[in-house]
């Protein structure tokens, strides 16, 4: 017991002294989940739009203080002709524009067909229609509410494309992103650690000495562990501050699940540094052995359903898949254990194995 | 087996597929001896020391080391030897004295024995002043000695050195090999691998390992006599030349 808390000791030492590679396992996931959670996000935020009405009205008034009030816009100008876009397209000012007949408000009360344009910066196609989309859906919002559904349409907006409620898109990424940046800092983490103590020479004076495999394995996974924690706490937090992806589950669970997640990350890279011997080499490993699988085929990008069965059935040996699956379910839909426990039994048995083989490959470097 | 052998070790043999890298040495160590294990790189010195120290199961035959069958009795081997490898065996983002607390924990010492012992270590080797450095601060020379020294903290029965003196200066050389004198003197068995043939010379007994088989073996003026050789180093020329062309 004496000999595994040196060892202990010894690997908290390690990583409180390497400063600077600690910042980075720590700060890493939260920095690239801020980087891909945007990157990969199709929601818009803050559409710089201008506003068009030639003759402002009552009705004039009250849509314009819809899209005032929408998150995503953000009015910058109002101007009374439609010549005056021209300019604000061109400097980038605006990057939507919302067009009002003249008379709007007393064509409607007359029950007249009334017109309004919605135009969209399509410099980005993909920004540009959902800029348009959410214009939209802001004036049918208005409709709606105020007139009596029996009343035919009487706005007429020239563009027409139907909400996409694609502002969710946040809420399924980010628990696959977690599982993606998780699962790379991880595996790293230890398939480095342990071929440098190969590449130093350290490895070897461990192996003479009585410790167990087991010790061995031990004194590297506990501490990486905690560390690893860390990153899984920070990466929820951020997860709900940054992004308001709800919690509607319980949290423990969650962080639980992550630490389950993590060991089973951790072990992989333990298993790949016992078959390296380069820490060259065990960082390709452990990147290209849980980035590609975690990027396509968790579900983090696409969906596994939609796969063909070979795929799907590769998708199953992925650790990621089933975190992804567990931290999706916890976070948006609320579930808990009683519905997560097949998910997570797969993950534990995923640890126990890998932490078995990896303990295996010790024994059998023993026998050369 | 005969208790005052340190080492034991009979037709031992290490195969790696066709290639036989040990092939099947027999020669033993006696308790207290500075035992010199020579022989050009790839001669399969570093593959038997692996399978004294426990690192590498024998094909075939087999050896004890302190008395504990190297196959069947692994663990008490361990804990009977200690080890210091021609790379530097201690963690350099440690200080002295937390690499000397991390090993004294390895090999199951009490906390008072760990303290005691650090403390001689350190006045030792006058490094007291340098105690909560890191290692990576301190002169290599002084890293040599204090690894040594490490190797030997848990008081081992055996200790293996493989080309402890690589990379060192003469003067380092020559102050590492009175602690291998004062260790042995103690009774601790030294197997102790070099390429410098004038440290061959202050060996008790060497052998010569030629080809995965031991070439020569006896104390220095024997196999200079056995050899009609001016030094050492003219032996080992002549039993590696037919090998190497």
């Amino acid at each position: 017991m004496n000999a595994l808390l040196g060892l202990l000791r010894k690997e908290v030492y390690h990583i409180l002294r390497d400063r600077r590679t600690l910042v980075v396992i720590v700060a890493l996931p939260v920095l690239q989940v801020i980087i891909f959670g945007y990157a990969i996000r199709t929601d818009v935020d803050h559409v710089r739009l201008a506003i068009v009405d030639p003759a402002p009205d009552s009705v004039t008034l009250a849509i314009r203080a819809r899209f005032g009030a929408a998150r995503v816009f953000e009015t910058v100008a109002v101007v009374p002709r439609v010549e005056q876009l021209e300019t604000l397209f061109r400097r980038s000012t605006a990057q939507g524009a919302v067009v009002f007949e003249a008379g709007f408000a007393d064509r409607l009360a007359r029950g007249l067909p009334t017109g309004l344009l919605i135009i969209a910066d399509a410099t980005e196609p993909n920004t540009g229609s959902i800029v348009a989309a959410y214009a939209n859906a802001v004036v049918q919002g208005y409709e709606q509410e105020t007139m009596p559904p029996s009343t035919a349409v009487r706005i007429v907006p020239s563009v027409r494309m139907r909400f996409n409620p694609t502002r969710e898109s946040s809420n399924l990424f980010v628990p696959g992103l977690m599982a993606f940046v998780l699962t790379i800092i991880s595996s790293l983490m230890t398939a480095i650690s342990l071929t440098r103590e190969k590449e130093t020479g350290t490895m070897e004076a461990l192996l003479v000495s009585p410790l167990r495999p087991w010790q061995i394995i031990l004194g590297k996974v506990a501490p990486y562990l905690v560390v690893g924690f860390a990153s899984v706490a920070g990466v929820i937090l951020e997860a709900r501050l940054v992004f308001h992806v709800p919690l509607r589950g319980s949290l423990t669970l969650l962080l639980v699940e992550g630490l389950l997640f993590i060991l089973v990350s951790l072990s992989l890279g333990i298993l790949i540094s016992a078959r390296t011997s380069s820490q060259r080499v065990a960082m390709m490993g452990a990147l290209v052995g849980t980035m590609l699988p975690t990027m396509l085929l968790s579900g983090f990008i696409f969906p596994i359903e939609s796969m063909p069965w070979p795929l799907r059935a590769i998708s199953v040996v992925v650790p990621a898949r089933w975190f992804v699956l567990v931290a999706r379910s916890i976070m948006l839909k609320g579930v808990g254990l009683s519905y997560l426990w097949r998910p997570s039994l797969v993950l534990l048995v995923m640890a126990v194995v890998l932490l078995t083989a990896s303990t295996r490959a010790f024994h059998e470097r023993l026998d050369g | 087996m005969n208790a005052e052998l340190a080492i034991d070790a009979v037709d031992l043999t290490r195969r790696f597929g066709a290639f036989t890298a040990v092939d099947g040495i027999t020669f033993n160590v006696r308790a207290g001896e500075v035992f010199g294990f020579l022989g050009a790189n790839g001669a399969g010195k570093t593959t038997a020391i692996r399978m004294l120290t426990g690192l590498l199961a024998p094909s075939s035959g087999g050896a004890t080391v302190a008395g504990h069958d190297i196959a069947r009795d692994a663990e008490r081997v361990k804990r009977d030897i200690g080890y210091m490898s021609q790379r530097f065996s201690l963690y350099e983002d440690l200080t002295v004295r937390e690499n000397i607390t991390l090993y004294g924990g390895i090999y199951d010492l009490s906390s008072r024995d760990i303290r005691d012992r650090t403390k001689r270590m350190l006045e030792r080797l006058g490094l007291e002043h340098a105690a909560d450095q890191f290692v990576r601060a301190i002169p290599l020379g002084w890293r040599q000695k204090l690894a040594f020294s490490v190797a030997l903290l848990h008081e081992p029965r055996v200790v293996f050195l493989d080309e402890p003196t690589s990379g060192v200066d003469p003067i380092t050389r020559r102050q590492f090999w009175e602690m291998i004198y004062e260790a042995a003197a103690g009774g601790t068995t030294v197997l102790v691998t070099t390429h410098y043939m004038d440290e061959a010379e202050y060996c008790d007994r060497i052998s010569i390992m030629v080809a995965g088989r031991i070439g020569a073996m006896g104390t220095p003026a024997e196999l200079k006599t056995q050899f009609s050789a001016e030094s050492i180093d003219d032996v080992f020329v002549r039993l590696a030349r037919p090998v190497a062309s």
